[in-house]
């Protein structure tokens, strides 16, 4: 029993780093239908500049909140930069640039920070909370938080408000959305912006696990992707149930099956979920107006 | 006009002479990619050395020009740097290969061009069987299982968990590990793995707690893995001795798995790390002062066990060429082999046609950490 719950806590711990990384490529995804590569990149920005400012001798709050700054700052300017020259051209053409700027990032980044890898202390300590005989890390009840605080500020944001439902009608028709007084290419830098300052945020809360590096968001990008797929890609609820999920399945066949099989065993589920929910556990199912 | 030319000519002259002056000798290390943490070290121990070497007259009186490529820990491009080194650079001899990967992928170019080149990885495919133009300075994987089955019997464990990453570095040394195991009377009774970007390894931890019998747990891998599984290893208070690889040698360690998890970890680990702890007439002391010194020095961070390498693997080269006397290849290897008593980094280096290593399990010191710093195991 006591098994079973380290097995699901630590399914918990890892779904929760994934499900905040999926949550991060909502945004831009409903905005643009653009699968956003560099999702990774910004989760690792959040955790480098997050670990350079605290070097630097400023404490870990200040250093966080510059860090999600900074990286919102990148998202912003990759947007400018990267994706509004290349308007007009198809979605699968933009979700190669952000491959290409994704790249571009990490490259600097290895010139800017370095190449080692880095840690800062837990926010409230390493010392293990009990659960019926099995234990979890006070961080990893930070990232879960984490993760339900996104999403209910983006439930919130594309459901109540009309930025968001702004958002939603550029991604449905650009230019009736204009036609209709939305600027779209506001939307757009706003959506990259959030998109960066969630991704910041996820690196933020994981470092103290996962420990960061220069070259990290590649993974995690994959990782996020996958959970956001298994969800439903641009809806925020199955972004958490979809990296929760995925923790979980990785957790319990490492501890039951073999560890070896952990990472087959999690796609194995994801493809049989594909093929009979094609858009993912609680995607929108996409009609074509004929 | 006359003059113009014959000036030209005598520049022309001058900057030829000049060149061929230097030994030109070539790198290819991993400073970008999967290995940065481990070729960046290496690539700038190479560039400090050489600009000290030459500051200091160069060896003979010739200066050394050193061609250093990048290969990203790709073995494609170290093969391609490798055969561009030996065809259009002419280098007399090659250092590098961070990886096993791209070291095994250099290998064929340089016994192809009957090159001397001394690899920076671990692995004992590199060196065994012995090939003739191939050299190496770190331990061998199989050293370090040694070594840690050596303390673990002097401790009497019998009955170990493995928790092994799948990367290259982790599952080569598992299998050693699973190879020469049986020589200790030692049994594995849980064998476990984790991917390199895991981020949390409680589950096969578990499952090594509940395995009746076990007296340790030892973790082969590098990278971030081993410090993850140090703090799951305090997470869940498995209270067994713990024991991690070569791998993990460094300051970095302790400082990513947090002093309070990382007490009592041993690692097999090299000179380089206890420098202070070091006799005072350890062969080695006197080395490993000089290369932590400049090293800080040059770079304002402490140098880490591959830099190392790389350091062991110039001198080498630079002992050789010394005594050789001469920049032909051929006269360059057999200087090499003749290396004997050569105080490195790793280890005292004495090479025979049979050993293109150098040195045994003396060369491993057994470290342990205590409140963050490392000590030696007596």
């Amino acid at each position: 029993m006591a098994e079973l719950m380290q097995f699901l806590l630590s399914g918990v711990t890892v779904g929760a780093v994934y499900a905040l990384v999926a949550l991060g490529f909502t945004i831009i995804y409903n905005a643009s239908d653009v699968v956003n590569f560099a999702q990774g990149e910004f989760v690792m920005l959040g955790g480098m500049i997050t670990v350079f400012a605290h070097m630097a001798g400023l404490p870990i709050p200040l250093a966080a909140l510059i860090a999600i700054a900074g990286t919102a700052a990148m998202g912003v300017a990759l947007n400018k930069l990267a994706i509004e020259p290349a308007r007009g051209a198809p979605v699968v053409s933009l979700i190669i640039i952000t491959i290409g700027a994704s790249i571009f990032i990490q490259g600097v980044a290895q010139l800017v920070f370095d190449k080692q890898l880095h840690r800062f202390p837990a926010f409230s300590g390493d010392t293990p909370i009990s659960i019926f005989g099995a234990t979890i890390l006070p961080q990893s009840l930070w990232v879960l938080a984490g993760a339900i605080v996104v999403f209910v500020g983006l439930w919130a944001f594309f459901t109540k408000t009309l930025t968001g439902r702004a958002v939603l009608a550029t991604s449905n028709n650009r230019l009736a959305a204009q036609l209709v007084g939305i600027n779209t290419n506001w939307v757009m830098t706003l959506s990259f912006a959030l998109s960066a300052a969630i991704g910041a945020l996820a690196g933020v809360l994981v470092t103290p696990i996962t420990n960061i590096s220069y070259g990290v968001g590649i993974a995690y990008a994959l990782k996020g992707f996958a959970a956001a797929m298994l969800g439903g890609m641009g809806v925020p609820l199955g972004a958490l149930v979809g990296g929760i999920l995925l923790g979980l399945i990785e957790a319990l066949t490492a501890g039951y099956l073999s560890s070896v099989y952990k990472d087959a065993a999690a796609f194995v589920v994801i493809l049989i979920v594909l093929f009979v929910m094609p858009s993912g556990i609680f995607g929108r199912k996409s009609t074509d107006r004929v | 006009m006359k003059t113009l030319t014959a000036l030209a000519s005598f520049v022309a002259l001058g900057l030829t002479t000049a060149a061929q002056a230097d030994i030109k000798i070539g790198a290819t290390v991993s400073e970008t990619g999967p290995a940065a943490f481990l070729g960046d070290p290496e690539a700038k121990t190479l560039k400090m050395m050489v600009e000290k070497l030459n500051a200091a007259g160069g060896i003979n009186g010739e200066e050394i020009a050193l061609t250093l490529y990048d290969d990203g820990g790709d073995p494609n491009k170290a093969r391609t740097f490798a055969t561009r080194l030996v065809e259009d650079d002419e280098v007399v001899a090659i250092i590098g290969g961070t990886t096993t990967g791209t070291s095994m992928s250099i290998i064929p170019v340089a016994e192809d061009a009957e090159i001397p080149f001394i690899s920076l990885a671990g692995a004992i495919e590199i060196i065994d069987p012995v090939k003739e133009w191939v050299f190496k300075t770190p331990h061998t994987d199989r050293m370090a299982c040694q070594k840690l089955f050596e303390d673990m019997k002097a401790r009497g464990i019998t009955k170990i968990g493995m928790i092994s990453g799948t990367d290259g570095f982790g599952a080569s040394m598992r299998k050693q590990c699973l190879e020469v195991v049986g020589d200790y009377g030692i049994e594995v009774l849980a064998d476990e793995s984790y991917g390199p970007t895991d981020a949390d390894m409680t589950p096969q931890l578990t499952n090594i707690k509940n395995t009746a019998g076990i007296e340790a747990v030892l973790n082969p891998g590098f990278g971030q893995g081993p410090s993850i599984v140090t703090r799951n290893y305090q997470q869940l208070a498995v209270g067994l001795p713990l024991y991690q690889s070569h791998g993990v040698a460094s300051k970095g360690f302790i400082d990513l798995a947090g002093p309070e998890a990382a007490e009592g970890v041993r690692l097999p680990g090299t000179a380089l790390l206890i420098g202070s702890l070091l006799a005072a007439d350890d062969a080695q002391k006197p080395v490993v002062d000089a290369y932590v010194t400049e090293y800080t020095a040059a770079y304002g961070e402490a140098p880490s066990t591959f830099g190392g390498y790389a350091h062991d693997a110039f001198a080498i080269l630079v002992d050789a060429l010394t005594r050789a006397g001469s920049t032909k290849p051929s006269d360059i290897r057999d200087a090499i082999e003749a290396t004997s008593s050569l105080a490195g980094t790793t280890g005292v280096v004495t090479m025979t046609p049979e050993d293109h290593l150098g040195f045994d399990l003396s060369a491993f010191r057994m470290l342990e950490i205590k409140n963050g710093e490392w000590t030696l195991v007596p």
